[in-house]
């Protein structure tokens, strides 16, 4: 059987220009008396997911620039197991691990390039210490290319709030 | 030179001055009223970092445009290439010296001028830059000539795009020109007279033309938006068909005076529509003919006012319709607009006969107010025929009927 052709009913009469010339005009004229939607950037700003924000709030799953979390002591969490390099899809943790005299592991050099980067999150969803994560953070501008490769300090001193990576009131991501 | 002769110089280069200053700074200022204004019907706030609401946003992409690098392309034509932008440019500004844009302000004054000798000025000086007593007619002839900078930066641009704007905006412009000039053909009926100030003054006895001769105000804003060549009938330009049009190729301050004609062109044909039917700087009542100081202020705010009621018309129909498509506009200049501009002289003429000739009526009031009776009855007529989609087909009716074949396996 051949492939049919629906034919549709178009409207023959109520077809004119004029009326649907005036009825747009009305519409643009009335949109020029609604509140704007614009958000003010460097004024207004989306900070998190916080759903204060309206339709500029974060998601919940917003995955940015890294940050590591640190202990009491100020000293990183990592314990340089390795797994953060291992699952990394772009390849772009460094990580030297070191061990102090108690048998304590800890990075000796934990560089994350942010330009290889792809911001899977899988580096927060394998690290057992809870050190690493991806973080709520958007403003990321930079003179030159290489202070794009944040190191263990930069990392650590980030003081953004870090992703939950899921959604509470969507959990299967659906 | 005689004293009144000097004194008349000097008042005419002042008023160039005056006008010229005015009409750049509003048409930089008017780049930013676009802007605003389509980012409200957007639901947007517009340009408003640079200065206080964005005032200097204007300055700012002026200095951009200085700065910015002239290219020429590969195998273009040069001097065409450089002359195109001034022609289009200079007969726009051209146009506004024949608009009065007050009362006539009393000027009275006497003086000695070292070397200069003897400056001499009485009486009321009227607010036009150049009073023509063929004002009309000049409008007619240089508004023509704003084609050739189009066509010539279409053709001297070396590039496909652009030639195929430029000949797009000669086909429509020159179309829509004899739309247009029938449409004014009525105002001269009414007027009897071509000279600006005239027509000002027959308004001010009668009514605002508006009310007499409604289908022509109508004519002649579709043809003007079609002659500045702005939406929705941009095709000369057509950016999501030819880039952007004639000027392709253009860039830095080149490609910016592309832009100063195009709404020194909005401006000088909001101006007509104002001084044409809606009375230009006459307030109703017979105030504004008092001849003092604050009869030429007044009269000429209200000038802006009507001028910038008619520029906002502008963007509010460029932000809302979509553009026409080639066929569509051709069709309705020549179809359309042409065929009731004629068929309204004709009806006018006749109208005009039997009230002085037949019914005998003489005062301008009671005559304007008998051809507005005619036209409402003319204006419901054609925009019925109009909504009834009898000239100009929508979609729905220009559907084609699929082939015999496929329809007889739907039906089966």
């Amino acid at each position: 059987m051949a492939i049919g052709v629906k034919v549709l009913k178009r409207p023959e009469r109520s077809v004119s220009y004029v009326r649907a010339t005036l009825k747009g005009m009305a519409l643009t004229f009335r949109h020029m008396f609604e509140p704007k939607v614009t958000m003010q950037y460097p004024e207004e700003k989306s900070t998190g997911p916080d759903h204060g924000m309206g339709a500029w709030s974060l998601s919940d799953r917003w995955r940015g620039t890294h940050r590591m979390l640190t202990d009491e002591q100020g000293r990183s969490k990592c314990v340089a197991c390795g797994l953060c390099p291992q699952i990394c899809p772009a390849n772009c943790i460094k990580l030297v691990p070191g061990e102090d005299e108690q048998g304590n592991r800890y990075p000796l050099i934990y560089e994350i390039d942010e330009f290889r980067c792809i911001f899977c999150g899988y580096c927060q969803e394998v690290c057992p210490e809870e050190a690493i994560h991806v973080g709520v953070h958007f403003e990321n501008s930079e003179y030159t290319r290489d202070r794009f490769v944040y190191d263990l300090e930069r990392l650590s001193s980030q003081t953004h709030p870090v992703s939950t990576l899921w959604d509470p009131s969507d959990p299967r991501g659906e | 030179m005689t004293p009144e002769v000097k004194g008349f110089l000097l008042l005419s280069i002042i008023k160039m001055l005056v006008v010229f200053t005015v009409i750049m700074i509003g048409v930089a200022l008017l780049t930013l009223m676009e802007r605003k204004v389509s980012a409200w019907m957007q639901n947007r706030r517009g340009p408003n970092r640079v200065g206080w609401a964005g005032l200097l946003q204007p300055a700012a992409d002026g200095v951009k445009n200085i700065l910015k690098e002239e290219t020429f392309p590969a195998e273009s034509s040069p001097v065409l290439f450089l002359l195109a932008p001034a022609l289009s440019f200079i007969p726009a500004l051209l146009l506004f010296a024949v608009i009065p844009f007050a009362a006539p302000l009393p000027v009275n004054f006497d003086f000695t001028l070292g070397p200069l000798g003897r400056f001499v000025s009485h009486g009321p000086m009227p607010m036009v830059v150049a009073d023509l007593p063929i004002g009309f007619l000049f409008v007619i002839a240089i508004s023509s000539l704003g084609v050739y900078g189009i066509a010539l930066a279409g053709w001297s641009s070396n590039s496909k795009y652009a030639l195929l704007g430029g000949l797009r905006a000669c086909a429509q412009m020159i179309s829509y020109e004899v739309a247009m000039g029938l449409s004014l053909i009525p105002v001269l009926l009414m007027s009897g007279n071509v000279s600006f100030s005239a027509i000002i003054e027959q308004q001010q006895a009668g009514l605002w033309y508006v009310l007499p001769l409604f289908l022509s105000a109508f004519i002649f804003l579709v043809s003007g938006f079609a002659e500045t060549n702005r939406l929705p009938f941009d095709l000369p330009e057509a950016e999501s068909e030819l880039i952007a049009g004639y000027h392709t190729e253009y860039s830095a301050m080149k490609f910016s005076f592309f832009f100063i004609a195009e709404y020194a062109n909005v401006v000088t044909v909001c101006a007509m529509v104002t001084t044409l039917f809606f009375g230009g700087w006459d307030i109703p009542g017979s105030w504004d003919q008092g001849g003092g100081v604050l009869q030429t202020i007044v009269t000429g705010g209200v000038f802006f006012l009507k001028v910038m009621f008619w520029i906002f018309v502008v963007m509010w129909v460029r932000w809302t319709l979509p553009r026409f498509r080639y066929d569509q506009l051709m069709a309705l200049g020549w179809k359309v607009l042409m065929p009731i501009a004629l068929g309204y002289i004709m009806v006018i003429c006749t109208a005009i006969y039997l009230i002085e000739h037949v019914a005998g009526i003489t005062s301008p009031r009671v005559e304007a107010l008998a051809l507005f009776g005619v036209n409402i009855v003319v204006g419901v007529l054609v925009f019925g025929l109009l909504d009834s989609g009898l000239f100009i087909k929508g979609s729905g009716r220009t559907a084609l009927e699929p082939p015999a074949r496929d329809r007889a396996v739907v039906a089966g």
